[in-house]
């Protein structure tokens, strides 16, 4: 087998498919973000907490009433998205009128309740969630073994964002939506229920986060802290990416994950921080953002 | 961009007068109470809340004054506190220089993360504030000197300039007093100084701000750099009270308790971090055998302070009164 710079394949391609794991998470969460920053503005720091609850939501499924992993996948994204639409209702609709960082404050504060919740009624050891049957098992490539579970987070990650990619930049509803982004004033004086397209956007921008909860669930056990490192990553990519498009923060996902990977491989002291350091260097080159807009 | 409203309907403090009478009236009273606090509480629980209501009030200088909110402040509490632990444990440093070190590395860490920042606005200079601190915690927990998990522990409490020995709890409290109660007045002088007033015109309208000629991001670094490094003298004092330093202060969540205890005791306002602080650790002290329930009444805390109490328990009382506090 050929070598690269002394590293062996299998471990090379065995990181960048774990980097292109991670990747698959950050894409699919960070694409949440920007849905939600798009239309209402405000960073939803519950995310992080809502993609654990999803998680949570699914095992619940699985033992309390025997729903299944595929029934689930459709399901707890459904009820974590109505429960951040009772949220955008009640609390994040009354901030509309301050600034936006009321917003990151009050998300703050959910994350704290929704997380100390599950940490209380389910400690902080975990939970397993069992990989479904029909992916359980792997391929062998000849070069490297590839377990199926992770082959789907990849398949089922892509065809997320570009499914939401499509419908917003594709469909009329889409077009309401970019509308609303650039002046919900004027879209509301076409007819368009404004209000109903916030609260419908912040329970998808949810629900995206909630699929990224379901799976994730089998791979990291479930356990109430999932979320809280992981969005502080998130985060970053968001900066490095800027919010401004749907597609930048789905390339910037995947590729961060990548990067994180490579680093895992050739300076592992380093795979923990390098996505901040890169976050670094694009605040110094550009700082709108990859993808972003000059302010 | 300022978070401003909370702050709005205040008169500003006259110019030229000096401290305004009721603050000093206000001063003298905490100073006379601080002194007697010692032989009617524990010493150490109360050095802890002096600590964070210096920690908060330095937050306060940056989001009340500067209207920038940090979703970062632990890693220059933090960073100061292992910094001051290492100096003493392993330099063998005395206690105020131990203090220095930790503050001269905050200072440093703000400058470097503040200069980069600022180049953000709003919802975005949080997350990259929030992102590098996150990148100095996994250095704590990845360092040689930082002990990990362990953090490091069993910090001598030296002598005070070699001289006077801080192993008694009553010795090392007046040095703390003495430590966060002139960190605090020089926090007040900064805020009502030239400069300060400047900073609150950079919060009001940074456009105009610019307008007039001033190199507002000159000025927004120089607060930042400021405010860590005070979070720094009050981190560094922590570690010297606790006789260790550990993942917990450069943890997010220590981040979010700073912009907690601000918010509840009134951002914009002098008193209210001190409030704030006293209320939060008081109340983490009492319910610390609940266990995650803290995190959850913070929480609480957190979403009715900013839905219907955005002015603070400071802000309210300085409306009722209708004098700054």
């Amino acid at each position: 087998m050929f070598e690269l710079l002394g590293i062996p394949p299998q471990v090379l391609l065995g990181q960048l498919l774990l980097g292109l794991i991670n990747g698959s998470f950050y894409a699919v969460l960070s694409l949440g973000l920007a849905v939600i920053f798009g239309l209402l503005n405000i960073i939803n720091f519950a995310h992080g907490a809502l993609y654990m609850a999803a998680a949570f939501v699914a095992w619940m499924l699985l033992n309390y009433l025997g729903i299944g992993y595929w029934p689930a996948l459709i399901l707890s994204p459904l009820i974590v998205g109505a429960f951040g639409m009772v949220l955008e209702r009640t609390m994040l609709s009354r901030l509309y009128h301050l600034d936006h960082l009321y917003g990151l404050l009050l998300t703050f504060g959910l994350a704290l309740v929704i997380q100390g919740l599950f940490r209380n009624y389910y400690g902080i050891s975990g939970l397993p969630y069992q990989i479904p049957d029909v992916l359980s098992g792997g391929q062998n490539l000849g070069f490297m073994f590839l377990p199926n579970y992770r082959a789907w987070i990849v398949v089922a990650s892509v065809l997320v964002c570009f499914g939401t990619w499509f419908i917003i930049e594709k469909t009329r509803l889409g077009a309401y939506l970019r509308a609303g982004t650039e002046n919900p004033t004027l879209v509301g004086a076409f007819g368009v229920n404004v209000p109903l397209m916030v609260t419908l956007t912040y329970g998808f921008g949810v629900a995206l986060a909630g699929f990224a909860g379901v799976l994730a669930a089998p791979i990291y056990s479930v356990n109430p802290n999932m979320g809280e490192q992981l969005i502080i990553t998130v985060f970053a990519v968001v900066v490095i990416g800027g919010m401004g498009s749907i597609m930048g923060a789905i390339l910037t996902g995947y590729l961060l994950g990548i990067v994180e990977g490579l680093t895992r491989v050739f300076y592992p002291e380093g795979s923990a921080v390098v996505i901040f350091v890169i976050m670094a260097i694009v605040l110094m080159i550009k700082p709108e953002g990859l993808f972003g807009r000059p302010a | 961009m300022a978070m401003n409203d909370t702050t709005s309907n205040v008169e500003p403090v006259a110019q030229g007068a000096g401290m305004p009478t009721l603050h000093k009236i206000i001063f003298a009273v905490l100073l006379v109470f601080l002194i007697a606090l010692p032989f009617f509480v524990y010493p150490v629980f109360a050095m802890k809340v002096m600590c964070f209501a210096l920690f908060a009030a330095a937050f306060n200088l940056l989001l009340g004054f500067g209207g920038l909110l940090s979703f970062g402040h632990a890693a220059y509490f933090g960073s100061a506190s292992y910094i001051a632990a290492h100096a003493s444990k392993v330099w063998g440093l005395t206690p105020e220089l131990s203090i220095l070190c930790g503050a001269a590395a905050a200072a440093f860490l703000g400058f470097v993360i503040g200069s980069l920042a600022i180049r953000r606005q709003g919802i975005y200079f949080a997350m990259v504030t929030l992102a590098f601190a996150q990148m100095v915690y996994f250095i704590a927990l990845q360092a040689d000197f930082t002990g990990g998990e362990d953090g490091i522990q069993s910090v001598p409490r030296g002598d005070l300039f070699g001289l006077i020995p801080l192993a008694e709890n009553m010795a090392l409290y007046f040095f703390v007093l003495l430590v966060t109660f002139g960190g605090i007045l020089a926090l007040y002088r900064i805020v009502h100084s030239p400069f300060g007033e400047v900073l609150k015109a950079i919060r009001e309208n940074e456009q105009r701000a610019i307008s007039l000629g001033y190199d507002v991001n000159r000025y927004k670094l120089i607060v930042f750099t400021l405010s860590a490094t005070m979070s720094g003298v009050a981190g560094a004092t922590k570690s010297q009270v606790f006789q260790l330093a550990t993942l917990t202060d450069v943890h997010w969540s220590m981040s979010g308790e700073v912009v907690l205890m601000t918010l509840l005791g009134g951002m914009g306002t002098v008193f209210g971090p001190l409030v704030g602080a006293s209320l939060i650790v008081t109340m983490q002290n009492y319910l610390a055998t609940f266990g995650a329930w803290v995190t959850i009444i913070q929480g609480v805390i957190f979403v009715i302070g900013v839905l219907m109490f955005r002015e603070g328990i400071v802000g309210v009382i300085s409306r009722w009164l209708k004098r700054p506090l």
